[in-house]
Formats: structure tokens, C-alpha cells, sequence
């Protein structure tokens, strides 16, 4: 799999880094940081927001339902992700993460030789009050910070709205496409 | 029921065939079993068409066919479908990315829109 995308042949960015705070578009303060890994209670926060989250907004599969089937899932992605989180009020409503794509994450040495996958999810009331784009541009630039390059994703390919946002940050389609857009963006490693 | 099981050379394929044989085991379903050419896959049409024989002797099923469909995967599986009285298509169901995201590629999305009969995805 790896080695495999068409990256676009320019970087993007540079893009904005956590930790910062702004104010959506209803005027809620809302807070967005870098978690190094789901640990400290950093984990119980996202688990419940997946709780809270309304299934007919998955996608592909994800995020789970059923809180052993989050957690699960959480787990067996956390340790090696990078993850940045949206709170208002002290609780999580927006989430973006990155997976490396390999088959041994133990043996990464550099965050630039691999090619990472990207997912966000952004709580329902939350949506439409541009978190999802600040959430977006502060993982890729904490991503960029931490010598991250090479980012994809996919995306179902009548989601109008995730294409273009992807699309705005500098994301471009890959030739693969089914019920899957893939995506790709390059990132500038001086950030 | 009278089965067409459609396998490429990936790990999913080895998985459906396991899948697809016991649920034939159980039920007692006539099933053939149809090989794609696939190139870029991990094993060969040839090696594919070896272990699915293999496998459906090792479980009692030795007059159950397995077939070489040459040309692009997708056409030539929903070919032979229309030309044989299947009452269900059988195809892997998909991989897993990274992130555990489900990802289905473009021969599942040909043989869903255009098969004439149901279309069974084993996860």
C-alpha cells in the first residue's frame, strides 16, 4: 500500500498550530490542542463525545457505536496516532487524527517516510460553525511541526461538503476512486 | 441456492473462500468458484486457483468447480454470472484501512451496479 498515492507536486500550508482558542461562528469559545496519546483522561473525553455522536454522521464504518466498540477502536489506533481535539466547555466536540500507514509503527524513525491517513469528526451541534476547517488546519500544522509530510484520506464520494473542505486546505483527488475519493496533500516540512 | 463465489488473490479473497466454504458445508449450497485475473494481487491466478481447489477438497466438496476467468475482473465475473443460473454472487467485502475505515474498491463497485443477481459482501 505504501509508496503507492500521487501526492500533489506542491506543499501546502503553512497551516495555523495547536494549542490556540477561537470563537466559532454561533460565538462559542472553543479551545483546540495537540494530544501526544489517549492518555491522562484525554481518551475518556473523546470516548464520550463518540458516545454522543450520531451514527447516521459515520462513515465508512467509523466511528464506531457501543462504548466497548469506541474503545476498542480508539485503542488499537491510539498509540502511534496523532490527534488533535476540539473542547467547548470542557468537553470534546470535534476530533482529528492521523494513522500511520504501515504494518509496524514501532519501526518508525521518521514521520516523513511514511504516508499517514486522515479522519475528523466534528459533533452535530457543533457542525456548520467552521470547527471542522480550524480543526483541520491545526492538525496539519501540528502535523507539519513534527516532520509529517505525506497525508491521505478518503471520503465517500458524494460528500460534497468534506470534498470541499478537503479541497480547500489544499488536498487534491487521487486517480482511486470508488465509493471512496482518495485524497491526497503534501505538507511542507518547514512547516 | 445455487452459488457463483468471484476471488482475487488478496488475504479478503482467502477469507471469503474460508467463509463462503463452510456456509456451503452447513447449508449443502451448489457453489462455483470463479478466479480473476488479477495481476497486481499477492497471489496468482494460478497459485489462487490451487488453494481454492485445496481448500474445497480438504472440506468434501471435490465436485464443486473452480474456474479461470481471464480479462478485466469485474466484466468477467458479471459475464459469467449472466451466463450461468446463479441465484447469488459472492464477493469479499471490502478491506480496512488504517484507520478502520471500510474500503471498497472499484471491482466491487462494478459487480454491486451491474450483476443480475444478489450480490453477498463477506466482511
Amino acid at each position: 500500500m505504501s509508496g503507492s498515492r500521487q501526492y500533489p507536486d506542491d506543499p501546502s500550508g503553512p497551516f495555523p498550530a495547536p494549542p490556540t482558542t477561537i470563537e466559532d461562528r454561533e460565538d462559542r469559545p472553543i479551545e483546540i490542542r495537540a494530544v501526544g496519546s489517549f492518555a491522562e483522561g484525554a481518551l475518556e473525553d473523546v470516548v464520550e463525545m463518540y458516545l454522543a455522536f450520531d451514527p447516521a454522521d459515520r462513515a465508512q464504518g467509523i466511528p464506531p457505536t457501543g462504548e466497548s466498540r469506541i474503545r476498542n477502536w480508539l485503542e488499537t489506533i491510539g498509540e502511534d496516532s496523532v490527534n488533535v481535539v476540539a473542547s467547548h466547555d470542557g468537553d470534546a466536540v470535534g476530533h482529528a487524527m492521523l494513522v500511520p500507514d504501515t504494518d509496524d509503527p514501532s519501526a518508525i524513525e521518521n514521520n516523513a517516510e511514511i504516508e499517514w491517513e486522515l479522519a475528523i469528526f466534528v459533533l452535530q451541534a457543533y457542525q456548520q460553525a467552521g470547527i471542522g476547517t480550524v480543526l483541520l488546519e491545526n492538525l496539519l500544522g501540528h502535523a507539519a511541526e513534527i516532520g509529517i509530510e505525506r497525508v491521505w484520506l478518503t471520503v465517500e464520494r458524494w460528500n460534497n461538503p468534506a470534498i470541499a473542505l478537503y479541497e480547500r486546505v489544499g488536498f487534491e483527488s487521487t486517480g482511486t476512486e470508488s465509493f471512496e475519493q482518495e485524497m491526497a496533500i503534501l505538507l511542507d516540512p518547514e512547516g | 441456492m445455487n452459488v457463483l463465489l468471484g476471488l482475487g488473490g488478496s488475504d479478503e479473497s482467502v477469507k471469503t473462500l474460508r467463509r463462503t466454504i463452510e456456509r456451503t458445508t452447513d447449508v449443502g449450497d451448489d457453489l462455483t468458484v470463479a478466479i480473476v485475473d488479477k495481476p497486481e494481487s499477492k497471489r496468482s491466478q494460478d497459485e489462487m486457483c490451487q488453494q481454492a481447489r485445496e481448500a474445497l477438497d480438504e472440506a468434501g466438496l471435490e465436485d464443486r468447480p473452480v474456474e479461470k476467468l481471464e480479462g478485466d475482473p469485474g466484466s468477467a465475473l458479471v459475464d459469467y454470472a449472466e451466463q450461468g443460473e446463479y441465484d447469488q454472487l459472492v464477493i469479499g467485502g471490502g478491506t480496512l484501512s488504517p484507520m478502520g475505515k471500510i474500503q471498497l474498491g472499484p471491482i466491487t463497485e462494478f459487480v454491486l451496479l451491474n450483476a443480475p443477481t444478489t450480490v453477498k459482501l463477506v466482511r
